[in-house]
């Protein structure tokens, strides 16, 4: 048994780590240890990767490129490729992954399981927008190939459906050309809630990428509005992959009341000063933190939660209106917070977290009772506004938010692999 | 077209090799053989590196690893296609070390799997290299062979063979165009070691210590270990007195 955390840091309890490498091996392995549930890259920050005092099969060892096709764009790999090794291998080959979240150190597996989103939303959908097929291995041994087109009951179902469904071991994704890893990028300051949405209004059919920093300490919600379109910008100098890493755990978090509120008025002035356009690497833009690593030690010992809630458009000002008030009042949040409209997109999942609407996604160190006081009047804005929380960010919503959230639950209950069990599936779906 | 690095792996199913492998083909195209005692387990590694670097050409060779005249026939028909940059043995396998101490049979497997037969393929290429005058040999060797010890000392010395046939390899070819590199990994995080790492054990990320072979093959270092704190570990370890270390449990 070892201690494993999540990205969130909230808990290291002790789980039995089995590794999956030959994938003709793993029915026999999930077979034969289980209650289990599949772990990429530990990159989710709450609990839908882990099974405390259980078993977690890692999929690491899944990560070898099987085929690609250079004509249509069409990879095949293992579940356990890391989005970063495809960009690195493919970037260079003239294509690109259409769909990343703000960090490209997460699985295949893990980029399914919770259908996760990036800036493009509005354009290209979630990453299961572009899965072509999905090798599911459930824990009776039976072996289920998906596709939009075939079984797509289970496809819908294994879709950000949390790695619930089955261990998936391989899968076929879209690529999608492009002319050089560069991005026409542009900063513009927003000085309250209805600038944002202005420019995000504007910005949907001209740019393909748009999101934005908010400072969450203002009651107003000023912030920077960054939005970018891919460009051929010829061959540049490429920034070199320098590193940096937070060596230590600190005793307190380096973020709290003292250091908040001054980081955010600098940040905001400073960038304000130098928006503007210019030529960006995709890394830089898409991937800020993952040059620093192990950022999410600068939170302390305790750790920290990530709130990330989806409201509906047509409520959204006034949602996330009460939501910065309800923060500022609280004095707690943090720098990392981000402001971002989706698409009307039909979602591919049954339990896909992106609906039409507009996401804040806000760190909070973890400050005990306090933090949790100020999440239930945060979850009461989403629930009257019929939005739903992120369960790959979750650590605490209730049940009764979740089941409100996600209408497609029962029918997604059928999908269920009875041998798989998460820290999350206990304590949203009771087993 | 045709000056593409020729680069041989022994033992390709060997994690650490395979994860050096996509770091030499990652910003070239390569000539890579692959070679192991089972084609079908080298396909899925090779098919990997093909999709990684179209551009690079990619040979599996099934071999066997035990007899001299069968590994003397490998090199040479390696060899005949032209002479090799960098050769990289890396086979191996981790014995318990309570099976060794118990029966001979698994106690010989280990220190031919682990000695002799690396040595062997070695002394294969390193008559081609002495020909052509050039050329990079790789051997893994193992901080386990830096000092017995009584956890895994079969395997220790099977290592240590190694260590001391590479010493002696340097020796011969200083002064010439061959290099020859020993590495020495701490334990790393690969499945070879899977037991040791429900037993608690710290090991390395693979793929960091594969850039770390890279880098050192690249500079054609005499002896590298990684990560490169093993070095001062194990200058401690076998500096320490008998009556000191006898009482240590490792």
């Amino acid at each position: 048994m070892r201690a494993i955390s999540s990205w969130g840091r909230l808990s290291a309890l002790p789980h039995q780590l089995v590794k999956l490498g030959d994938p003709s091996q793993v029915a026999d392995i999930i077979g034969g240890q289980k209650p289990g549930v599949a772990f990429g890259n530990g990159r989710s920050y709450g609990d839908v990767c882990l099974n405390p005092n259980g078993v977690l099969w890692h999929t690491a060892g899944l990560d070898r490129l099987i085929q690609f096709d250079g004509k249509t764009g069409r990879l095949v790999c293992g579940a356990g490729v890391l989005l970063r090794d495809i960009q690195r291998v493919m970037v260079p080959q003239g294509w690109i992954l259409p769909v990343t979240p703000g960090t490209q150190l997460i699985t295949v597996g893990g980029a399914i399981a919770n259908d996760v989103h990036g800036k493009n939303h509005h354009v290209l959908g979630s990453f299961g927008d572009h899965v072509q097929r999905i090798r599911l291995i459930r824990t009776d041994g039976q072996v289920i190939e998906c596709s939009p087109q075939q079984q797509a009951d289970w496809f819908a179902a294994t879709v950000g459906g949390m790695g619930l469904t089955g261990v998936m071991v391989e899968a076929e994704i879209q690529l999608r050309k492009i002319a050089g890893p560069w991005l026409e990028t542009e900063t513009l300051p927003y000085e309250n809630l209805d600038e944002f949405f202005k420019l995000a209004d504007d910005s949907e059919s001209g740019w393909e990428h748009t999101v934005s920093w908010i400072d969450c300490l203002s009651n107003k919600g000023r912030g920077l509005f960054m939005r970018a379109n891919p460009t051929d910008a010829g061959v540049r100098n490429e920034p070199k992959g320098r590193k940096l890493a937070m060596p230590l755990v600190p005793p307190v978090s380096l973020v709290n009341p003292l250091s908040l509120k001054p980081f955010n008025t600098l940040y905001y002035n400073v960038k304000k000063s130098n928006t503007g356009r210019s030529i960006t690497h995709y890394e830089g833009f898409s991937y800020p933190l993952d040059n620093i690593l192990e950022w999410n030690r600068m939170y302390g010992p305790k750790g920290f939660f990530q709130y990330q809630s989806v409201v509906p458009r047509e409520v959204g000002l006034a949602a996330v209106h009460a939501t910065l008030g309800e923060i500022a009042k609280s004095g707690q949040g943090s720098f990392l917070a981000v402001l971002k409209t989706f698409g009307n997109r039909q979602p591919v999942g049954m339990m896909s977290f992106p609906q039409h609407g507009v996401t804040l996604a806000l760190d909070f160190p973890n400050n005990g009772a306090n933090t949790l006081k100020l999440f239930e009047r945060m979850d009461a804005i989403v629930r009257e506004a019929g939005g739903r929380i992120y369960p790959a960010k979750d650590a605490r919503m209730p049940r009764e938010l979740f089941e409100q959230g996600y209408p497609c639950l029962n029918d997604f209950l059928t999908f269920r692999d009875p041998g798989i069990s998460s820290g999350l599936s206990r304590r949203l779906m009771g087993s | 077209m045709e000056n593409k690095q020729k680069i041989v792996i022994i033992g390709a199913t060997s994690a650490m090799a395979e994860h050096c492998a996509r770091l030499w083909l990652q910003n070239k195209a390569v000539e890579l053989i692959l070679v192991g005692r089972n084609a079908g387990r080298i396909e899925p590694i090779a098919n990997d590196l093909r999709v990684r670097s179209p551009k690079s050409d990619i040979h599996v060779v099934e071999a066997e690893f035990l007899q001299p005249a069968a590994i003397q026939a490998t090199v040479d028909n390696i060899v005949a296609t032209g002479p090799v940059d960098v050769v990289l043995i890396a086979h191996g396998s981790l014995p318990e070390q309570a099976d060794c101490q118990n029966n001979l049979a698994a106690c010989h497997d280990a220190l031919v799997v682990n000695g002799v037969s690396p040595v062997l393929f070695a002394e294969a290429f390193a008559q081609h290299m002495a020909q052509a005058g050039s050329g990079t040999l790789v051997l893994i060797g193992s901080v386990a062979g830096d000092r017995g010890r009584k956890s895994n000392y079969v395997y220790g010395s099977a290592k240590g063979l190694v260590t001391r046939y590479a010493q002696g390899l340097q020796h011969r070819f200083a002064g010439t165009g061959v290099k020859v590199v020993l590495v020495k990994p701490g334990p790393t995080d690969t499945p070879m070691t899977a037991q040791l790492k429900s037993g608690g054990v710290k090991l390395a990320p693979v793929a960091d210590v594969a850039q770390q072979i890279v880098d050192a093959v690249g500079r054609g270092q005499a002896v590298a270990y990684v990560p490169g704190k093993w070095r001062v570990i194990m200058m401690v370890i076998r500096h320490l007195p008998a009556f000191v270390f006898n009482k240590l449990n490792i």
